[in-house]
């Protein structure tokens, strides 16, 4: 049992993350990702939508029609998406001004439509809880990468403005790397953007090809021992 | 086994869509319903909180109730007129300019002499990290307005550096910061034209 949790944790995060493996969302991810603090709004905001969106769709899915539940999935994802924005809108406006733009943008982000579709749709209610909160895990963390890489190289600040989307007392995580930094624009740009997530990606993939090859180098050792 | 079979009649998928529609309708409506009055108060305490930031000083009116709307160069000007005793002493009002992605809107506070109290932008799209200096929370640069008016500088320094004028560009934005000061000046122009109505001295015979 635990070892199927610690699965959906390592997909989610790592082996399937949303960006870095399955390569959607990709709209959203270049479009917020100027800075760290945008990514990690973003990333929290699409994370709350969806885990409520795989509790919902997973607690009904005996209902469901085949034919029928790809509307049935997009008018329950946008009107979660839509009590979102109005309740943040409504009851922490001070966040609403900062993650508003982005909230919309939800509707349009296909992985959550892909994991109520390939999850949620088939396993059951603590399972899918779990798969949509590390997708959204592993989405926040790429957004914040990407936003972190950039915000480094075109501003030469990290987590600039963290305050205003998490409260002051989060205000210790705005750093400034690089003093007097003149900025580099096409960081901050949207071929930037492209640029970065390209490295990264590479990254990844290297240190996986690595790790495969380690793996595969022990079970070799182990065998020639047997 | 008996829900599989219904799953693939035709009714009930009708009947799922439909129900699925009405549910979701009838959330979103109550969660307007409930929000709408919250999300009104706090555009209204946004608004005004934007509006006391370019009118320094204390005013005895209702300020977001008192208003005048005048033809200005493109469309109507709404303006909130701050009085103390029944005369107007600053008047408030949207200018925009357009930069390098679309409208900024800023409002500006405007003593009875025709002084800028304050200049705010309040909805922007510029570039993040070069354009958005024109915020209040990325850069002092929107302060450098407050006290000046049509003669200080004169009017053909009301420019960015680059232009020849009086005001900062930021490195690597320039269209920024000039839509803004040419949206300011036009704002100080329509003051100086449309005086008697926004100070409210139209019916005292001058």
């Amino acid at each position: 049992m635990n070892e199927k949790y610690g699965r959906i944790t390592r997909e989610g995060i790592w082996d399937n993350n949303v960006v870095f493996a399955q390569m959607l969302a990709l709209c959203p991810l270049l479009a917020v990702t100027s800075t760290a603090t945008n990514g990690l709004g973003m990333g929290l905001a699409s994370t709350a939508v969806m885990l409520l969106a795989n509790i919902i769709v997973s607690s009904v899915r005996h209902l469901i029609s085949p034919e029928v539940r790809i509307p049935v999935y997009i008018v329950l994802i946008a009107t979660l998406v839509t009590l979102v924005d109005m309740s943040l809108n409504a009851w922490a406006h001070e966040l609403y001004k900062v993650l508003g733009l982005f909230i919309a943008l939800i509707v349009v982000n296909c992985a959550i439509l892909g994991r109520v579709e390939s999850f949620a749709s088939k396993n059951s209610v603590p399972d899918a809880a779990l798969d949509g909160l590390m997708m959204g895990m592993g989405f926040t963390l790429a957004l914040v990468a990407l936003g972190g890489v950039r915000e480094i190289l075109g501003s030469g600040t990290l987590f600039a403005n963290a305050h205003l989307l998490l409260g002051s007392a989060f205000a210790f995580l705005e750093i400034t790397i690089i003093p007097d930094y003149k900025g580099f624009l096409l960081m901050i740009l949207p071929p930037g953007g492209f640029m970065a997530l390209g490295f990264i990606l590479a990254a990844k993939r290297l240190y996986d090809r690595r790790r495969a090859e380690r793996a595969a180098a022990v079970v070799a050792v182990a065998g020639q021992e047997a | 086994m008996k829900l599989e079979a219904l799953r693939a009649k035709l009714g009930y998928q009708a009947m799922l869509l439909g129900s699925v529609a009405l549910l979701t309708s009838a959330a979103l409506a109550f969660a307007s319903l409930v929000t709408g009055p919250d999300i009104k108060a706090a555009e209204e305490a946004d608004l005004k909180q934007s509006l006391t930031q370019v009118l320094p000083g204390s005013y005895d009116n209702e300020l977001l109730k008192d208003t005048v709307t005048l033809p200005g160069a493109d469309g109507e000007v709404l303006a909130w007129r701050a009085r103390n005793k029944g005369k107007v002493e600053a008047v408030v009002y949207r200018v925009t300019g357009y930069g390098y992605s679309g409208a900024i809107v800023c409002v500006m506070g405007i003593s009875r002499e025709g002084k800028i109290l304050g200049v705010r932008v309040i909805k922007h799209a510029e570039t993040p990290g070069l354009g958005d200096k024109i915020e209040p929370a990325k850069a002092d640069w929107i302060h450098s307005f407050a006290g000046k008016w049509l003669g200080e500088p004169p009017i053909d320094k009301w420019a960015v550096k680059k232009d020849g004028g009086v005001f900062d560009q930021f490195a690597g934005a320039t269209i920024t910061p000039r839509a803004v000061v040419k949206a300011v000046k036009e704002g100080l122009q329509f003051f100086d034209a449309n005086k008697m109505q926004l100070l409210d001295e139209a019916g005292e015979g001058k």
